[in-house]
């Protein structure tokens, strides 16, 4: 199994016609994604052919979803229209969103988010999110599909290189599905969401979460493995040389006085029983000791 | 950014909050005349990006414009925490009979918009919040909906503002939310916002942060860069479109990635334990999908550092092809030529990886080396960089 995706998961692609958007389909088409069509306001009616597939583009993700049967989308519209295409994606109830697009405002975040918690029926990933895989089924968004297969290792991340890096560390094990949840400080799916879905995954033995500076998510996340989780889990932290007030790429990797430092990170990640590396190749060890691989 | 707090009185005049009359000055002498203009008492404040300067003695009441130019040229050149003030903030001064503390967040944790309130507000707010939490109110504000009338009046009763400020309160935070949503802030905070003798309420001082995603829709948000502060290197990244971070270690890095990057300085600071406590000297992220030509951007960037010994490039090519990577690495080396000198650590993995690691085998250039894993890559450039 997998988790938030499988192998019948039908993909419709915001902002397809972009740049980006197509570069994009033709990877996740080539990974086995079933993309059924695209969303570009304004050019709906037309058909693009991508790599022998004959996709339509849709004025609307309503319009895509009552033609296509259309029950994911990822959108790759810049951070200007962003917002709208969230919205959009909401309002035709689309019950999964996975936003791969950076440098949205905060402000357009938290009021999709908010809008999406009103209506009760959109899982957003993202934004500023790799996206997505459950290898050899699924795959929504940008993860490079070729650095390894399927397994029993479950994956959250916020960072996008370090879901990449330890995908490739474990490539001999395989994943049942890697999340990566995005840097930015308001995210629609977060680390607990993910762990959850691990631990309730029966095709998932163990996970490993890996966190960054900026924020409290991994402390919430530690008290919630402490409370739910059974199945082991690994933890990595990125970002303990990052100085005081200086944002680390990622929007929300900020460290504000004691509050989102990495050393706060571990110690909760520890004290809930987690093992938690020094670097992302000793996170794989620790991971491969507990699995005797 | 965090703006300095003339820039966020002025952000606030702009949408109604009120405020005193005030004006900045760079000398002695242009306080004096901004004290003449605004007559009568003034205080003379620094302007500092760092909270306490009132304890440090950078906030001194005058009682007349040949004091306020006295009380400029003791404030102005000081070191507060290590922030030089280049600045002060002429205000009219304003007989102060409560003070109170309101600002808007963004709240992580709850992924939405927060209002904290007290009317206890002052110096010793955090005090307050510490100590005796009850008397700041924490009310969750729908980015959906705002603060309308109706919510600022919930905010009001639940932090027990007094009925004769109520409706002034009430104004001013109807007004500090156009402030944060409509300049796109991720805080405003006023502190004190105070009721004088004659019943007015004021937001006597006040900060603000703006969110950096939004530039492309705040044109006015350039001109508060505080470009004095920049650090020239960062400075260069940026018109370049780099995303770099001075440090102040010796071991130069470049990858792909926040968290990676975030992690080559962690693997970085550790190797360097055993080199005698070297360092990562700056974070530098060149992104998803960098091309060759950023790549050689970054490079010079990091090569003029010259707190730099050694550079670690630690690539995971996903949607990053290694090839461009390695290109990118040959072309500014042929750039800078005779003034590249330092050791290069290159370490490889992903997309297109045979390819890029051929180019660098080929180019042969005796500054660079490769190694297989991230680990070793960084114990060989600290080990470098100790030299």
């Amino acid at each position: 199994m997998s988790i938030f995706l499988n192998e019948n998961t039908k993909v419709i692609v915001q902002g397809m016609t972009g740049s980006e958007g197509t570069k994009h389909t033709r990877r996740m088409l080539a990974s086995g994604t079933k993309i059924v069509g695209g969303v570009t306001p304004g050019k709906g009616g037309q058909v693009i052919d991508i790599d022998g597939h004959q996709l339509p583009v849709f004025n609307t993700v309503a319009e895509a979803m009552s033609a296509t049967g259309a029950n994911a989308s990822v959108v790759f519209v810049p951070p200007k229209f962003a917002k709208a295409a969230v919205i959009d994606a909401i309002d035709a109830a689309m019950p999964l969103v996975v936003v791969i697009t950076e440098g949205i405002p905060v402000h357009d975040s938290a009021s999709f988010y908010a809008y999406s918690l009103t209506k009760g029926t959109t899982r957003i990933v993202g934004p500023n999110c790799p996206g997505l895989i459950s290898p050899g089924k699924s795959n929504i968004g940008i993860i490079p599909a070729d650095i390894t297969g399927a397994g029993p290792i479950g994956l959250v991340s916020k960072s996008g290189t370090l879901t990449y890096q330890m995908m490739y560390e474990l490539r001999d094990i395989g994943f049942s599905t890697a999340v990566g949840i995005g840097g930015d400080p308001v995210i629609g799916t977060t680390h607990i969401d993910c762990l959850k879905a691990f631990q309730d995954d029966p095709e998932t033995t163990a996970i490993v979460m890996i966190g960054e500076i900026g924020g409290d998510a991994e402390e919430r996340a530690a008290a919630f493995i402490a409370e739910y989780v059974t199945k082991p889990v690994v933890g990595y932290v990125a970002g303990f040389t990052a100085p005081e007030g200086k944002t680390m790429g990622h929007a929300g990797a900020i460290v504000s006085g004691s509050s989102g430092t990495a050393q706060a990170k571990k110690d909760a990640l520890e004290a809930a029983g987690v093992k938690v590396g020094q670097t992302p190749s000793e996170t794989a060890r620790l991971l491969r000791a507990i699995l005797g691989r | 950014m965090d703006l300095f707090e003339y820039q966020a009185r002025d952000i606030f005049e702009k949408h109604g909050v009120p405020v005193l009359a005030a004006a900045i000055a760079t000398t002695a002498d242009e306080a004096e005349a901004a004290a003449t203009k605004i007559g009568g008492k003034v205080v003379v404040k620094a302007q500092v990006k760092v909270g306490g300067r009132g304890k440090a003695g950078g906030v001194k009441l005058a009682e007349n414009p040949a004091d306020a130019r006295e009380k400029a040229g003791a404030i102005l050149g000081m070191d507060i925490k290590g922030h030089e003030v280049r600045t002060v903030m002429i205000a009219a001064a304003a007989p102060i009979e409560a003070e109170y503390y309101l600002a808007i967040l963004l709240d992580r944790s709850n992924r939405t918009f927060l209002v904290m309130a007290s009317v206890s507000g002052g110096m010793d707010i955090e005090e307050v919040a510490h100590t005796a939490p009850e008397k700041l109110a924490k009310v969750p504000v729908s980015a959906v909906d705002g603060i309308s009338p109706t919510k600022a009046a919930e905010i009001i009763k639940a932090a027990n503002f007094p009925a004769d400020v109520a409706d002034q309160v009430a104004h001013v935070l109807v007004k500090l939310w156009e402030v944060f949503q409509s300049e796109d802030a991720t805080l405003v905070e006023v502190n004190p916002l105070v009721k004088t003798k004659d019943g007015k309420v004021i937001a006597l001082d006040g900060k603000v942060t703006l969110d950096d995603n939004a530039d492309f829709r705040q044109p006015d948000h350039e001109a508060l860069i505080d470009q004095a502060a920049e650090n020239p290197l960062e400075a260069a990244a940026k018109e370049k479109g780099l995303n770099y971070v001075k440090l102040d270690g010796e071991v130069g890095i470049i990858g792909n990635g926040a968290g990676l990057v975030m992690s080559t300085l962690d693997v970085v600071a550790y190797a360097g334990e055993k080199h005698g406590g070297v360092r990562p000297a700056n974070f530098l992220d060149i992104g998803g999908g960098a091309s060759a030509q950023v790549m050689a951007d970054g490079l010079s960037i990091i090569l003029g550092d010259k707190d730099v010994k050694s550079v670690f490039v630690n690539v995971f090519g996903g949607i990053t092809a290694c090839d461009a990577v390695a290109t990118g690495i040959v072309q500014a080396l042929e750039l800078l030529g005779s003034k590249a000198t330092k050791p290069i650590v290159v370490r490889l993995d992903g997309n297109n990886v045979v390819e890029g690691r051929a180019i660098l085998d080929k180019a042969a250039h005796p500054l660079v080396q490769q190694l297989d894993t991230m680990d070793g890559a960084a114990n060989r450039a600290a080990e470098l960089a100790a030299k």
